[in-house]
C-alpha cells in the first residue's frame, strides 16, 4: 500500500483555495438522492452534519449519549485560536501555522496545518454569528488570552466553558437540520462495525443502547468524528464514555491508524487522590496565564505552601525556560512536572503533584480580577479537592487528555478506506506529535464547518447514481453477526472479573510504560503485559445483566475489548520510534533533559495497518517533507 | 464509611419499578457520589446482578447528562452543582441515602435512575438557535456587543440542559431550560431579529411535550446546577407576549 497525502500542487498559501477550485460539485437536485453517515455529534460530527444537511444531503447522526449536546467537545474549558490579530500584537496565519508545526515537534503535515491556520478566522466569524457568547472588552469587540507555546494573544474564550459554547452553536445548527428533516439523529447509539464492500465503505452496524437490537444502516460515505481515546489509560480527563471502538473497528477493516503512542498527557490536572477515583478533572490551561507552578526546593518539605517563603521555593518551568516560563507546551510542562516529583521534591500528600500558585496574581489585579478570569474553575477545584485555591496553591498533577494520533487521513481527510472519512481528534492530521492548547477545538471546528463540506462533495461526485448497499446485502449479515457474536460473548461468559477492573489495570500498565516518558525495555515488557490482560479479558470478562436492554457493562466491555488491542498498537508505535519528540519522550533519545528529535530517521508519520488478531502490526510511512517551516530543536527557552 | 441505599430500581420503560435497599462499604469521604454508585455496582457484577443503570460522562458538572434525586432533592445535597460534582464528605457515616430518577412527564423513564430527555432536544429543534448558514458569515468584529450584555447572555447560555429545573418543578414545568435559551440568544443582536419567533415556537413544543404551566415558586432556579435565574422566564414571557399580541394570537 502507498500512502498518498493528496495534497494539492500550489505553494502552501495558495494550496487549500486551488483545490476547492477544482473539485467536483454536486446539483441540489442529486444531493437529495445521496446518503451520509456521521458517526458523533461533537463539534466536528454535529458542524459536519449540520453542514451536510443544509446542503441537501440525507444524513444518518449517531451518538451513544443521550443527546447530541453532550459530547465531550462540551467539556473544552480554555479556548479556542484564531489568527485574527484583534490585540494587534503581530499573529497572523503563518504565525499559527508555525507555532502549530513546531509545537508538533516536526511531526505534522505542513499543508494540513497551514490549512487550519488559513480557516481559524473563519470559524470565530461562525461562532459569533451562531450566537456564541465570547468573552468581550468594555468597548464590545472580542476579547483574546494566551494559551501555552506563543507568545501573541490569539485565544478566544467563553469563561471557562468554550467548548460547550462553540458545541452549542453547532447543536443549534444541528438540531435546525433535524427539524428540516434533512438529519435524523439516533441517539443511545452505538456503532460497532464498519461495512466495506469492495474496499470501499458502504454502512455501519450499530447497538441500539436502549433496546440492544443490531441495527444496520447503509449510504454513500461514512465519517468518523468520535473523538479521542485518552480514557484508554483508565483515569484522565475524558468522559467515561470516550472511546476508540468506532476507528479501531474501521481499523481492522483496513484502515491504517497513524501515530497511535502520540498521547497528550496534560500538565494541570487535579491529582490522583485515592484508589477508587474515576476520573482526573482538568484545571484548564488558562490557568497558566496568571498561576505560578513550583514545588519546594527541598526533598521531602512537609511544611504547608503558604508557609515555605519565596527563596525556597523552584518556579521551575520559569527556572528552565524563561523565555515562555509557565507557558511552555504541554508536553514540556508534564514532563517537567514529574522530573522534580521524581526528584522527591512533589507537593500534596502523595508526593505526585506541583502546586499552581495565584498569590502573585491576587496582589497584582485583584480577587475580583481573577474571579472573573477563572471563577468557575476555581470553584470546581474546591468542589473536588476541599480547597480554596484563593487561599491555597492548587495542586495539580498530569493526565491524559488528548491524542494526537488517530485514524490516517488524506488532506480530504479521507481514510485509506475509500468513502470513510475521519474529522476532529480521532484523525492524525494536524497535531504532529504534541497539540497547542485551544487548537483542539479549532480542529474540530474546521473539519466539520469548512473542510469537509468541500471534500464531501468531490467524493460524492463520483457516487451519483449509485444506489445504498441494500441492509440484507451478505457484508451487513456478516458485520452484524460479528457484532451480535461479541455481545453473546460477553454476557454468557462465565467470568468473575468486572470490566472496570481489566480497564484499571490496562491504564496502570500504559501509564507506567507509555505515558510521559518510555524506555524500550518498559514498552517490551508492556506489550506482553497487555497481551496477557487481554486473554484474560477474554476468558474471565463478567457481564452480568442480559443484552436485551440498556445495560451499561456491555458498552463497556466492548470499549475495554478494543483499548486492549489499541493498547499493544501505542506499545508497538512507542518502540519503533527510536527517538524523541512532542509526548513521545523515549529516555535513551535525550541530552541535557532535553528530548532529541532524530530527523534523519523519523521524520515521517507512522501509519499501522491491521494485520488480524495477533498478527504484528505492519508499518507503512508517509513521508514528511518542510518546505515553508525549517525543523529546528524546539526551544522554549 | 458505610451507607445503605435505597434505589429505584426498574427493568424497563414498560415494566414497575420500586426501591431497593442495597448496602455499601468501603466509602472514603474524597469519592464522588458516582464513584460510590461504581463501586455499588463492581459489587452487583460480583454478585452476577443487573447493575443499576445512571446516566453519566464527562463527570466534571458541563455535559449535563447525570441526573439523579438524592433524599428528595435534584442532584442532591449542596447548591449550584450536578450530581457528578457531589462528594461522599457531604453525607454522614452510615447515613440512609435515597436514590431516584428525575421524575416527569415529559421524561420517561428508560431503566432504573436514566430517564428519556429528548422532549428537550426537540424544544430546542422548535427554534433555540439562530438560523445562520453553517460556513459562511459576516466578520465577527462587525457586530459589536457590550460586554455585559454578553455577560448576560452567557449567564443563560450557560445552561447544561440535565433537567434539573423540570424534575423539582412540582408542574414539571421547562420554562427555566426554554427561557434560558430564549433569553441567551435574544440578548445578542444576532439571535433578536428571530426573538419572537422563537419564543411562540418554544412554547408550542413545551406544550406538546407535556410540560407542566409555571408556577413562580421559584424550585427551578433553587436546584438549577449553573444558577440560572428565573429573571430569564420574565423575559421569554416578555417575548411570548409580545410575539402574541403582535400576531392577535
Amino acid at each position: 500500500m502507498r500512502l498518498d497525502a493528496k495534497i494539492p500542487d500550489g505553494p502552501l498559501p495558495d494550496k487549500w483555495s486551488l483545490h476547492k477550485s477544482r473539485i467536483r460539485l454536486v446539483n441540489p437536485a442529486n444531493k437529495r438522492h445521496l446518503k451520509i453517515i456521521v458517526v458523533g455529534s461533537g463539534l466536528a460530527g454535529a458542524s459536519a452534519a449540520a453542514s451536510f444537511g443544509e446542503a441537501g444531503y440525507r444524513v444518518d447522526c449517531f451518538c451513544f449519549q443521550d443527546s447530541p449536546r453532550r459530547a465531550h467537545s462540551i467539556a473544552a474549558q480554555g479556548g479556542i485560536n484564531a489568527a485574527k490579530n484583534y490585540q494587534n500584537d503581530g499573529d497572523n496565519v503563518h504565525r499559527l501555522f508555525q507555532d502549530t508545526i513546531k509545537g508538533g515537534d516536526y511531526r505534522s503535515r505542513e499543508a494540513n496545518v497551514y490549512r487550519l491556520a488559513e480557516l481559524s478566522t473563519s470559524i470565530i466569524d461562525q461562532a459569533v454569528a451562531q450566537g456564541v457568547p465570547f468573552a468581550r472588552e468594555y468597548g464590545g469587540l472580542l476579547a483574546n488570552r494566551s494559551f501555552g507555546g506563543v507568545q501573541v494573544q490569539r485565544t478566544f474564550y467563553a469563561r471557562g466553558q468554550t467548548g460547550q459554547q462553540l458545541l452549542l452553536g453547532s447543536y443549534g445548527a444541528l438540531s435546525r437540520q433535524i427539524r428540516s428533516g434533512t438529519v435524523t439523529m439516533h441517539p443511545r447509539s452505538e456503532m460497532l462495525d464498519l461495512v466495506v464492500v469492495d474496499g470501499q465503505a458502504r454502512g455501519i452496524v450499530v447497538r441500539n443502547l436502549e433496546t440492544g437490537e443490531i441495527e444496520r444502516y447503509a449510504a454513500h460515505a461514512v465519517v468518523l468524528a468520535t473523538g479521542g481515546y485518552g480514557k484508554i489509560y483508565y483515569l484522565s480527563t475524558l468522559a467515561m464514555g470516550c472511546n476508540a471502538t468506532a476507528i479501531w473497528r474501521a481499523h481492522k477493516r483496513g484502515a491504517l491508524f497513524a501515530n497511535p503512542s502520540f498521547n497528550q498527557i496534560h500538565p494541570t490536572c487535579i491529582p490522583v487522590l485515592g484508589d477508587s477515583q474515576s476520573k482526573l478533572t482538568l484545571m484548564s490551561e488558562s490557568l497558566r496565564n496568571d498561576g505560578r507552578i513550583w514545588v519546594p526546593k527541598a526533598q521531602g518539605d512537609g511544611r504547608k505552601p503558604n508557609d515555605i517563603p519565596e527563596e525556597e521555593r523552584d518556579y521551575y518551568l520559569e527556572r528552565k525556560y524563561p523565555a515562555f516560563g509557565n507557558l511552555t507546551p504541554r508536553d514540556i510542562a508534564s514532563r517537567a512536572a514529574k522530573e522534580v516529583c521524581d526528584e522527591g521534591r512533589g507537593a500534596g500528600p502523595t508526593g505526585r503533584a506541583t502546586y499552581l500558585d495565584f498569590r502573585d496574581a491576587v496582589a497584582r489585579v485583584g480577587r475580583q480580577v481573577i474571579s472573573e478570569r477563572y471563577g468557575n474553575l476555581f470553584d470546581m477545584y474546591r468542589t473536588i479537592t476541599g480547597i480554596d485555591p484563593y487561599v491555597d496553591p492548587m495542586l495539580i498533577y498530569p493526565a491524559s487528555h488528548f491524542s494526537m494520533g488517530g485514524l490516517w487521513v488524506d488532506y480530504n481527510l479521507m481514510t485509506t478506506i475509500p468513502g470513510l472519512f475521519a474529522l476532529g481528534e480521532c484523525n492524525f492530521s494536524d497535531h504532529g506529535a504534541n497539540r497547542l492548547g485551544a487548537n483542539s477545538l479549532l480542529q474540530a471546528c474546521v473539519d466539520g464547518y469548512f473542510v469537509i463540506p468541500y471534500t464531501m462533495t468531490d467524493y460524492l461526485a463520483g457516487e451519483r447514481g449509485k444506489k445504498p448497499l441494500p441492509t440484507d446485502h451478505p457484508a451487513f449479515d456478516e458485520a452484524a453477526k460479528g457484532v451480535d457474536e461479541q455481545v453473546r460473548h460477553f454476557t454468557t461468559n462465565a467470568g468473575k472479573r468486572s470490566v472496570d477492573s481489566f480497564h484499571r489495570e490496562l491504564g496502570e500498565v500504559l501509564w507506567d510504560s507509555c505515558s510521559i516518558s518510555r524506555t524500550a525495555a518498559g514498552l517490551e515488557s508492556a506489550i506482553s503485559r497487555v497481551r496477557d490482560l487481554r486473554a484474560e479479558f477474554h476468558r474471565d470478562v463478567k457481564v452480568p445483566g442480559g443484552a436485551d436492554r440498556l445495560n451499561p457493562e456491555i458498552e463497556k466491555a466492548g470499549r475495554v475489548a478494543d483499548y486492549l488491542d489499541l493498547g499493544e498498537l501505542m506499545c508497538h508505535d512507542a518502540l519503533q520510534r527510536e527517538e524523541s519528540c512532542g509526548a513521545h519522550f523515549r529516555e535513551e533519545y535525550q541530552r541535557d533533559g532535553e528530548a532529541v528529535r532524530n530527523d534523519e530517521e523519523f521524520m515521517y508519520v507512522s501509519a499501522w495497518e491491521y494485520q488480524g488478531p495477533g498478527g504484528a502490526p505492519k508499518l507503512h510511512k508517509e513521508t514528511l517533507e518542510f518546505e515553508y517551516s525549517t525543523p529546528a530543536v524546539r526551544s522554549y527557552k | 464509611m458505610r451507607f445503605h441505599l435505597k434505589i429505584w430500581r426498574q427493568e424497563r420503560r414498560d415494566t414497575p419499578g420500586k426501591m431497593v435497599g442495597y448496602d455499601v462499604d468501603g466509602i472514603t469521604a474524597d469519592m464522588s457520589f458516582l464513584d460510590m454508585l461504581d463501586r455499588l455496582n463492581e459489587r452487583l457484577v460480583d454478585k452476577g446482578e443487573r447493575v443499576v443503570a445512571f446516566d453519566n460522562d464527562c463527570r466534571e458538572g458541563i455535559c449535563g447528562q447525570c441526573s439523579l434525586y438524592i433524599d428528595g432533592r435534584a442532584h442532591g445535597p449542596g447548591h449550584a452543582t450536578t450530581t457528578c460534582q457531589v462528594h461522599m464528605r457531604q453525607f454522614e457515616d452510615g447515613d440512609t441515602i435515597h436514590v431516584e430518577p428525575w421524575r416527569a412527564r415529559a421524561f420517561p423513564i428508560i431503566s432504573d435512575l436514566v430517564v428519556d430527555r429528548s422532549a428537550f432536544d426537540r424544544v430546542i429543534q422548535s427554534g433555540g438557535y439562530v438560523s445562520v448558514h453553517a460556513g459562511t458569515a459576516p466578520e465577527a468584529n462587525s457586530i459589536p456587543i457590550p460586554k455585559d450584555r454578553a455577560d448576560r447572555s452567557f449567564d443563560a447560555a450557560t445552561c447544561i440542559g440535565c433537567g434539573a429545573c423540570v424534575a423539582a418543578c412540582k408542574n414539571g414545568s421547562a420554562m427555566l431550560f426554554t427561557a434560558a435559551k430564549v433569553s441567551h440568544l435574544s440578548l445578542l443582536p444576532q439571535g433578536r431579529i428571530e426573538a419572537q419567533e422563537r419564543a411562540l415556537k418554544m412554547v408550542a413544543q413545551m406544550d406538546r411535550e407535556g410540560f407542566g404551566n409555571c408556577s413562580n415558586t421559584g424550585a427551578c432556579e433553587a436546584v438549577c446546577p449553573k444558577e440560572i435565574s428565573i429573571e430569564h422566564i420574565g423575559r421569554l414571557n416578555w417575548e411570548f407576549l409580545k410575539a402574541a399580541l403582535s400576531r392577535g394570537k
